[in-house]
């Protein structure tokens, strides 16, 4: 093939048609599928980012330059973007043009008898009145056409509808996707069993806008965290339950209400809904200085390592001079083996365990540099003691004293504003009607002719569905015994 | 019967099972070597399936047995739990051995798919060794993000659609393996019983178009429990994600027969590459992934 001066109007002209075409559609659906699958391999930024710092501490370079193809961000890069928009214009370019003709077809008459129907599927001649085989087609409510000797008729347009209802509701679900991620919100925050949330910008522990999400439109509404109940199976230690009772206040002048939250029964304000995520345990500290003042009371929430709780956390106090920070780790039922050293064997509270080790130095709370609330950079630091607590115990180091007063459990409450849900979902419900009307609706064409005082019958099965054979043999039967 | 007691009698029913489809198993064997040989002398052509035809029935019906044991093998492992026998992969493997037999079974009503007996059976005695072997977990209750109505139908869908799928597969690849032969030259005495490729081309594709829409509901359904367990509805999880390629994968199928004619060959290779990521996505990220979705108790 000579390709053809191509420029300007006439270019465009021929990449559109090239990305409408079937074909390219075929290759950008299998490019699509293609391109998914590096982010189900390396961890990804948004699901695990701790994961992702394994891979930058373990292999600088390595990652680095995975980071250049972005292989933790695969579904929010340029390439995977640039594969779907495109299919999504391939789709749009493909799909639209195409409903205005369909459209038209839905009331179209059928097209007339093809001159030779011997040729056709399911052919049949017959003895026969062209009058019954009308009215037998009436009845079972094909569309019909007469003329003189012949009967065009069809069946099953409902069929195409689908075919395009199932593509354009593929739009509509794109479209709710993205309403999300522009105008939603999502948000974290952990909350000690006891204490109050109240929906602001400082409440959370971390807080993702949508572009167009502006932070001051924050629903006021409180919940008051009143108690949370884990069940674990003594002898899996699965979790089997985790309740937790709430008080929640919905707008300022709101009266309280009683709810309790679960896993699967978020609670509910308006367009926000709230999830109980995750749980751990928070030891409640009182921390002195060597003349017995008090310098840190409360609790202090520890970040779960496994499923049996297992946690790790700091205690800072900033206010000690030298300042002094705890590395601690947190055992609900204590346990110790050569391997793992100390570690939790029971998610709940049989025999809980503080190991605290006492650093002094600078904490470096003031260098404006973000921290870890679950970590301390103790690099210039100097331990000084190092001691397992039980509760009530205290330990006595240097430069004051610890005491281990209790445990209270935290909660993880996800707050998500989710707009676009509702478009995403009636777009997938409207997605599966028109899957199976266009994938089980048999489209069809019935032909019937009277050829010299007898009938022929033949027809067209337009989507290759079966069964139009036997409708045909339904139909010639009929005739004869009519006759 | 205490819940202990129903589960041993589901270990004993799902070994059973294991036991009688082996015996199906042997009959299909020596159908399968019996037809060839009976065809020892005269013509290439001529199969004499009187000596067969007995046996065959017989395998069948073994066949039917073993399911029907199987059947309540899955009943009595769901009754110890008083739930879905579908929370973990043991239970989704021996669910889903079930539902590929029953597939089998059930298309093999309308078309003639004796001569699949034995892959499928071969089939079948694998994901259930595997999982009684391999797999086995006690019966347990349920961990709280999957106390949820959807694990009913979400898992059902995904779990039936893949018992289809599979027996899909099984029929693309019986059409490759076919497709050569014929090319080489002629059937061989034994492949000379089995359908014509055209037959075995249209049924594949029946069977897929026939799942696509369950597979599709199966995805929406996850996504909307997601929404109300995990708070999102999509999250490029790596099962989601591994689902989310299958259906790709199938929507490409679907359009390469339909709209671009795709047929025979082509067509069977891209079936089989869409029902090996469903199979992929179980092993895989149950197995070896990370992400959410694990509740394989592995």
């Amino acid at each position: 093939m000579s390709a053809p001066e191509l420029q300007g109007l006439s270019l465009l002209r021929y990449l559109w048609r090239q990305l409408t075409s079937m074909r390219t559609a075929l290759i950008l659906l299998l490019l699509l599928g293609l391109a998914s699958i590096p982010g189900s391999l390396f961890p990804q930024r948004t699901q695990s980012p701790l994961k992702v710092r394994e891979y930058f501490e373990s292999d600088s370079t390595g990652a680095k330059w995975m980071d250049r193809f972005y292989l933790f961000d695969v579904y929010g890069s340029p390439w995977f973007s640039a594969i779907y928009i495109l299919l999504f214009i391939s789709l749009i370019g493909c799909v639209v043009p195409r409903s205005w003709h369909y459209f038209r077809e839905i009331f179209k008459a059928p097209a007339p008898a093809p001159s030779s129907l011997r040729t056709m599927e399911g052919f049949h001649e017959v003895e026969g009145q062209l009058e019954a085989a009308q009215r037998w087609l009436k009845s079972h409510r094909f569309r019909i056409v007469r003329d003189g000797k012949s009967i065009a008729a069809e069946k099953g347009y409902l069929r195409e509808t689908g075919n395009l209802v199932f593509h354009l509701s593929l739009i509509v679900v794109l479209l709710g996707i993205a309403g999300s991620s522009v105008f939603g919100m999502r948000g974290e925050a952990i909350i000690n069993v006891g204490e109050r949330f109240i929906n602001t910008p400082t409440s959370y522990d971390n807080l993702t806008p949508g572009r167009f999400f502006s932070i001051g439109n924050l629903p006021p509404f409180t919940i008051k965290a009143d108690n949370f109940d884990a069940t674990y199976n003594p002898e899996t230690n699965a979790p089997e339950d985790y309740v937790l009772n709430v008080t929640t206040q919905d707008g300022v002048d709101g009266e309280s209400i009683k709810k309790v939250v679960r896993v699967n029964e978020p609670l509910t304000f308006g367009s926000t809904r709230v999830y109980l995520q995750a749980n751990g345990y928070s030891p409640l500290v009182t921390v002195k200085d060597k003349s017995g003042e008090v310098k840190f009371e409360g609790p202090v929430p520890f970040l779960p390592q496994d499923s049996n709780l297992t946690s790790i956390g700091a205690i800072k106090v900033p206010d000690m001079e030298p300042q002094v920070g705890f590395v601690g780790s947190f055992l609900p039922t204590a346990a110790r083996d050569k391997v793992r050293g100390g570690f939790s064997s029971f998610p709940e509270l049989l025999d809980p365990r503080l190991l605290v080790s006492v650093w002094t130095g600078d904490l470096k709370m003031d260098t404006g540099v973000p921290q870890s609330v679950y970590r301390i950079d103790t690099e210039d630091m100097e331990r000084i003691g190092l001691w397992a607590l039980r509760i009530g115990e205290t330990y006595q180091f240097e430069v004051g004293s610890i005491t281990f007063n209790g445990v209270i459990p935290w909660v993880n409450l996800q707050v998500v504003r989710d707009p676009g849900k509702q478009y995403a979902l009636f777009g997938s419900i409207l997605a599966i009607i028109g899957l199976m009307a266009s994938l089980f609706i048999r489209q069809r064409r019935i032909w019937v002719r009277e050829v010299n005082g007898k009938l022929e019958i033949a027809g067209l099965a337009l989507n290759r569905l079966p069964g139009l054979d036997e409708e045909i043999k339904k139909l010639a039967t009929e005739m004869k015994e009519a006759k | 019967m205490t819940k202990t007691d129903w589960a041993y009698v589901s270990n004993d029913l799902v070994y059973g099972a294991l036991f009688i489809y082996t015996i199906a198993f042997i009959l299909y064997t020596y159908e399968t070597a019996f037809a060839v040989r009976a065809n020892k002398e005269g013509a290439s052509s001529s199969i004499d399936r009187t000596k067969t035809a007995k046996s065959s029935r017989i395998a069948t019906i073994v066949f039917l047995l073993a399911t029907a044991v199987l059947l309540l093998g899955v009943v009595a492992r769901g009754v110890s739990a008083s739930r879905v026998p579908w929370s973990n992969m043991y239970e989704y493997s021996i669910s889903g051995a079930l539902t590929f037999a029953l597939a089998y079974l059930i298309v093999g009503r309308k078309y003639d798919l004796r001569w699949l007996g034995l892959p499928i059976s071969i089939a079948v005695l694998l994901i259930l060794g595997t999982a009684i072997t391999l797999l086995y977990r006690p019966s347990a209750p349920l961990v709280p993000a999957l106390q949820s109505t959807w694990l009913v139908v979400h898992v059902f869908a995904a779990i039936l659609s893949g018992g289809v799928f599979l027996l899909s597969n099984t029929i693309a690849a019986t059409y490759l393996w076919l497709d050569r032969m014929e090319r080489k030259g002629e059937r061989t005495a034994f492949a000379k019983r089995l359908p014509t490729l055209e037959v075995l081309d249209q049924l594949s594709y029946r069977l897929v178009a026939f799942v696509f829409p369950l597979w599709t509901f199966a995805v929406i359904a996850g996504a909307i429990w997601a929404e109300a367990a995990w708070g999102r509805y999509w999250g490029w999880d790596p099962k989601e994600t591994w689902a989310f390629i299958t259906w790709i994968l199938y929507a490409a199928y679907l359009h390469a027969r339909v709209t671009a004619g795709w047929k025979g060959r082509k067509a069977a290779w891209l079936c089989l590459l869409a029902g090996s990521t469903y199979l992929f996505n179980y092993v895989y990220v149950n197995v070896w992934g990370t992400g959410r979705h694990t509740y394989s108790g592995l």
